[in-house]
């Protein structure tokens, strides 16, 4: 693949410092107009400054390192489904505030405004390459993915539909846990959204987990976990307790790779880690041996 | 309507004579209302004696009454079983069966212990994966032998630990949640005393869920919403009053179906009363949930779990 970078830049050489707009204002020697940092970004895990258009054809992956980027889940929904397949459940389902948390609708309506999407999963009906699915696609931007009222039912009818269509599921998890500002209304939503994934396995359909970065707390301790399939992204961060809580209560530094995918395959607790370029391929082959369809009639 | 409800009632009808009178007459009384507001207002709140932090720590005394005060007070010949049949037996969850009046059940709870040596062996009530698991091999035992099962929860949380990522606390909670929504028996689910998020809720799903009057049952503690939300630990009381963790909010908020009066100042002043107050609600539950046919049972629980949330479309 011919690369951005390779056009203009001679990377043996090359040494760039990231720089904020305003110090480069503040530089005299630099022409801070005639600079875009929108181009670039810095990969948080290695370090390397990548130019975006390339980190983009990259499905948001570290050409150097394999970092693999958090994603919004519109961009999850253009990179895994096919084009023109997909047509979407519940649009319209809108948060409340019930338990009047301060705060909590201000922050509601200025995430649906600056997001474009009104809560933190999308749910729909799709072709993976020519198989139907039901999905889900959990927003880690919108208050950290969390799960209130309307994840928990969006998920929930999304099942049930897959029921009456008698097609599987498949979830993409990212997600802080169940959200505080809807109290026991959102830890419920965990028992709603498992009673139904309970229903739709009763009814002999497949469902498959992906989980991406970060997965914790209640979504860790109800669906994502409750796949039957269970893939996870490279080096996503996994777990139901945060870790600065076990260190505190344990009074211990954790080791890196501590809740980690490569930890929960560690411990049995995953099928199998799958990198983001070859994840379509992945779901459709699992499909395709669910469905008995060899090859690509 | 108890004696100060009525007495609120005069007031409000005084109230209304008076400001009809004024309208009337012309004469300013305004003052005289103004007491009676005074007045009324005192009683509502000898009415609501209690914050929902003052509420949070009533629900964590050291005294109030545990698992054991329930065994004792409620089941007959109850026989204790252990492990999960895979790693160890976790004795932050105590499970077993006996009698509750002339039912057989099986009786799982969160064991919280009431003097540090027990607080040490019993993990202070907080569960690893193998506590989840002893407790959804013993619902699974139940369901086998039609037996009811009656779960009482009473944790802060389910354990944050090493060991209880590396085994699949996340996984454990899951699985509870999925089975318990499909098992074919009964269950009853009460909150004794504190009930602390997934882990709490693992033994919650539930055909009916109750709260003794003074438990509390949380998606977070307040402490920890304080210090996530608004950025101060030190403002647990404040967060208290929003999470509505109290029994009379979330009946209100139909999260759970019925709460059971403790005896005056809390349930540590009577443990043998609360337990009675508890023996009764149970006994009339299993009566009601043993006459329905597990079909039915399963299906009216589906629907129950379902509608707990509020949204707009």
């Amino acid at each position: 693949m011919i690369m951005w970078k390779d056009l203009f830049v001679q990377r043996k050489y090359a040494t760039l410092k990231v720089t904020q707009k305003s110090d480069l204002a503040k530089d005299e020697n630099v022409n801070a107009e005639n600079i875009d940092v929108d181009m670039f970004t810095k990969c948080p895990s290695c370090g390397e400054i990548l130019i975006n258009m390339d980190l983009e054809s990259n499905l948001k992956v570290c050409l150097k390192c394999n970092h693999h980027f958090r994603i919004g889940g519109n961009e999850r929904i253009d990179i895994t489904f096919d084009k023109g397949s997909i047509d979407y459940f519940d649009t319209n389902m809108k948060s409340l505030n019930p338990l009047k948390f301060p705060n909590y609708s201000e922050k509601l309506k200025s995430l649906s405004k600056s997001l474009g999407i009104n809560e933190a999963v999308i749910t729909g009906r799709a072709k993976i390459e020519g198989l139907d699915v039901c999905f889900g696609v959990m927003e880690p931007n919108f208050i950290m993915g969390s799960m209130g009222s309307v994840v928990g039912e969006k998920l929930s009818r999304m099942f049930e539909r897959a029921i009456d269509m008698k097609l599987p599921v498949v979830v993409f998890c990212a997600s802080g846990g169940a959200r505080m500002q809807e109290g026991m209304l959102s830890l419920s939503q965990m028992a709603k959204v498992s009673a139904a994934v309970k229903k739709h396995s009763n009814a002999g359909l497949l469902y498959i987990s992906v989980i991406t970065d970060p997965t914790t707390g209640g979504v860790t301790a109800s669906f994502a976990s409750l796949g039957d399939i269970i893939i996870a992204e490279p080096k996503a961060t996994i777990g139901f307790a945060g870790r600065r809580v076990i260190e505190q209560t344990i009074k211990q530094k954790l080791p890196l790779e501590f809740q980690t995918s490569e930890f929960m395959l560690e411990h049995g607790f995953i099928d199998m880690i799958v990198e983001r370029n070859k994840m379509k391929e992945t779901l459709h082959n699992i499909l395709k041996i669910h469905l008995g369809v060899k090859g690509n009639e | 309507m108890n004696d100060i409800e009525i007495r609120i009632k005069e007031i409000d009808e005084k109230i209304k004579k008076i400001k009809d009178f004024m309208e009337s007459s012309g004469i300013d009384l305004s003052g005289e209302i103004e007491s009676l507001n005074l007045k009324k207002n005192e009683l509502i709140k000898s009415l609501n004696p209690k914050s929902p932090w003052e509420i949070v720590q009533i629900a964590r005394q050291k005294s109030r009454p545990n698992y054991e005060d329930y065994i004792d007070g409620i089941i007959d010949g109850f026989i204790e079983f252990h492990g999960d049949r895979n790693f160890r037996d976790d004795a932050a969850i105590v499970g077993g069966i006996g009698f509750i009046g002339k039912f057989p059940v099986t009786f799982i709870s969160h064991a919280k212990g009431k003097n540090i040596e027990e607080n040490v062996k019993r993990n202070f009530g907080s569960p690893h994966p193998e506590g989840y698991r002893k407790a959804l091999r013993l619902m699974k035992q139940a369901e086998k032998f039609k037996r009811p099962v009656v779960c009482f929860i009473d944790t802060s949380g389910a354990y944050c630990g090493v060991g209880a990522e590396e085994r699949g606390q996340g996984e454990a909670i899951a699985r509870n949640l999925l089975e318990m929504s499909d098992l074919k028996t009964p269950i009853i689910s009460v909150v004794i005393g504190e009930g602390g998020s997934g882990g709490a809720l693992a033994l919650g799903v539930a055909d009916r869920v109750f709260m003794l009057e003074n438990a509390i049952y949380s998606v977070i503690s307040p402490e920890g919403c304080a210090s996530i939300l608004l950025k101060d630990a030190g403002r647990a009381s404040e967060a208290a009053n929003y999470l509505k963790l109290t029994s009379r909010d979330l009946l209100e908020l139909k999260v759970i179906d019925g709460i059971i009066k403790e005896p005056s100042g809390g349930a540590h002043n009577d443990a043998a009363l609360t337990a009675k107050n508890v023996k009764k609600v149970l006994i009339d539950t299993l009566n009601e949930l043993t006459k329905i046919s597990v079909y039915d049972l399963v299906e009216k629980r589906y629907e129950k779990i379902r509608s707990i949330g509020v949204f707009l479309e």
